[in-house]
């Protein structure tokens, strides 16, 4: 991994990689493993992607070092800081790294772009100190300190266990823990974690590092107060509603799959997800897709799916159908329609909330500003809802839940990129 | 513990490590004004992780900077977006 020298432009990689969590160290480690040339293109200060996101090293678990060893021995290219903005035009990446852009080619591709939280809107999740529950993960791996802080966890999945123990265990003071799920689908999910003793014993730990607060299942956000900070949020379980103090707030409910690239390069996405073949091959056969942009499966399921996607794209003629990698991938995906069947947001979480609250937190639209009637295209083009600097990565997904806009179509640039950037010569007045 | 320095956030010295973001080191240091948005609303750091651009600041001169992607570095400059 030397990221140092520049990036020469004219070199053909055997296997570019998109992404520098699980799946994407997996698939450019057993690429390069394999002999194929690998450059891989993270947009992380370090590799490890969300789930290993680290300040240091040593607090890494032993898996996520074991991996980001393995690659940096496997001789592939490491790209930090690097976003992929374009590719449609099919004769590479277009790559933006710090205040410059060059190109990438590659024989194949392979996309580990992950996922990021699913936000529902609710009054007062555009305070300060209201933050994502992967959003709260991120920054206290990034060195966030919330010792003695109020802190309630809210939303959905497997997150908010994992939150919670985490701000318990940097010393927060835990007031609540909230799950919208009700008891009965967090009880079905529980009983189906037998079959993964893993993630059971991983619960279990973190149900221990928390366990001095009550968990709530059947409960959730009615909305955030505060004058210019979080102060408190009120909490309902359906029948009774209840204010817990608080100067942190966690919320989410659940992922959303990346797919923004997999779009851009054409390839066939389906509900939400990259359609890919049992060796991880996408509709163009010279892209593979792993990870959670093929459904969210977690890390266990990235892996493996990195691995599979890295040697099939190294053209290792030795994986075959049938292979302990493909039995592990498919019995980890089994795990997504477990994931969904327990934590889909319940009816409540889908009732559009009320007129002032915020919906495209670049724009400050709100969701009284947007018809129902209107199409996704009519939004936008009336309220420029969606079309900020996030471009709708926040509330593309709410808009399709609450108004049911049908997904916008995928433009490039995928993220903004600085003017100097694409124009090298601009005078200073331009640094927009 | 990592070396520690002060970066500078709209003139103020703002304690820092080479391990922390600019996200964390902006939160620690009490600050929850990031960014102003379109109709004046203070915001912060939502999604952590380079997808909300509600941490954008500017830095070292350069605009629309993501705190949240950025790891600190001594001698850097920085400015909230009000």
């Amino acid at each position: 991994m030397n990221g140092a020298d520049p990036v020469a432009t004219t070199a053909v990689y055997d296997v570019a990689v998109v992404g520098g969590g699980p799946a994407g160290l997996a698939a450019a480690a057993c690429a390069a493993e394999h002999g194929a040339r690998v450059v891989a293109i993270d947009q992380g200060a370090r590799p490890g992607g969300q789930v290993w996101r680290h300040a240091h090293r040593d607090h890494l678990p032993a898996l996520g070092r074991e991996w980001i060893e393995r690659c940096e021995r496997s001789g592939a290219r490491w790209l930090a800081g690097a976003a992929v903005v374009d590719g449609s035009a099919r004769d590479g990446l277009v790559v933006v790294q710090r205040a410059e852009s060059f190109l990438v080619r590659a024989r194949h591709i392979v996309i580990a772009t992950g996922a990021r939280e699913l936000f529902l809107p609710f009054p007062g999740w555009t305070l300060p100190n209201v933050l994502g529950l992967g959003g709260a993960k991120a920054l206290l791996d990034a060195g966030m300190t919330v010792f003695g802080r109020r802190v309630v966890v809210a939303g959905s999945g497997p997150l908010v266990f994992a939150v919670a123990a985490t701000m318990a265990r940097a010393g927060a003071h835990v007031a609540a823990v909230a799950e919208q799920a009700p008891r009965s689908r967090v009880a079905r999910f529980a009983a189906g974690l037998l079959r993964h003793p893993g993630k059971m014993l991983q619960g279990a730990r973190y149900r221990a590092a928390f366990a001095r607060t009550r968990f709530r299942p059947g409960t959730w956000i009615s909305r955030a107060e505060g004058n210019g900070r979080l102060e408190r949020v009120v909490l309902t379980n359906g029948e009774r509603t209840w204010t817990e103090p608080c100067d942190l707030l966690c919320c989410s409910y659940g992922l959303v799959p990346n797919t923004d690239l997999a779009r851009l390069l054409g390839c066939t996405v389906t509900d939400g997800v990259v359609n890919v073949d049992e060796h991880q091959r996408t509709s163009d056969p010279s892209i593979y897709c792993a990870g959670e942009p093929t459904g969210v499966a977690g890390d266990a399921a990235a892996l493996v799916e990195g691995e599979i996607a890295g040697r099939c794209a190294a053209d290792d003629a030795t994986l075959r159908n049938g292979s302990p990698l493909y039995v592990a991938r498919d019995r980890w995906r089994r795990f997504t329609t477990d994931l969904a069947a327990a934590f889909h947001p319940r009816g409540e979480l889908l009732e559009r909330p009320d007129a002032s609250t915020v919906l495209c937190r670049c724009e400050d639209v709100r969701c009284g500003g947007i018809d129902p009637r209107w199409t996704g295209r009519q939004a936008k083009l009336y309220t420029r809802v969606g079309m900020g600097p996030c471009q709708g990565a926040v509330c593309g997904p709410a808009c399709q839940l609450l108004f049911g806009f049908a997904p916008g179509f995928t433009r490039p640039p995928l993220a903004a990129p600085p003017l100097a950037a694409l124009l090298p010569d601009l005078p200073d007045w331009a640094n927009l | 513990m990592s070396h520690r320095f002060d970066i500078v956030v709209d003139g103020r010295p703002v304690a820092a490590t080479g391990d922390w973001t600019l996200a964390a080191a902006l939160l620690n240091a009490g600050i929850v004004r990031f960014r102003t948005s379109v109709t004046g609303e203070a915001r912060a750091p939502l999604c952590g992780m380079g997808s909300c651009f509600e941490c954008r600041v500017r830095v070292n001169g350069v605009a629309h900077q993501r705190a949240c992607l950025l790891l600190c570095e001594e001698g850097m400059i920085v400015e909230t977006e009000t």
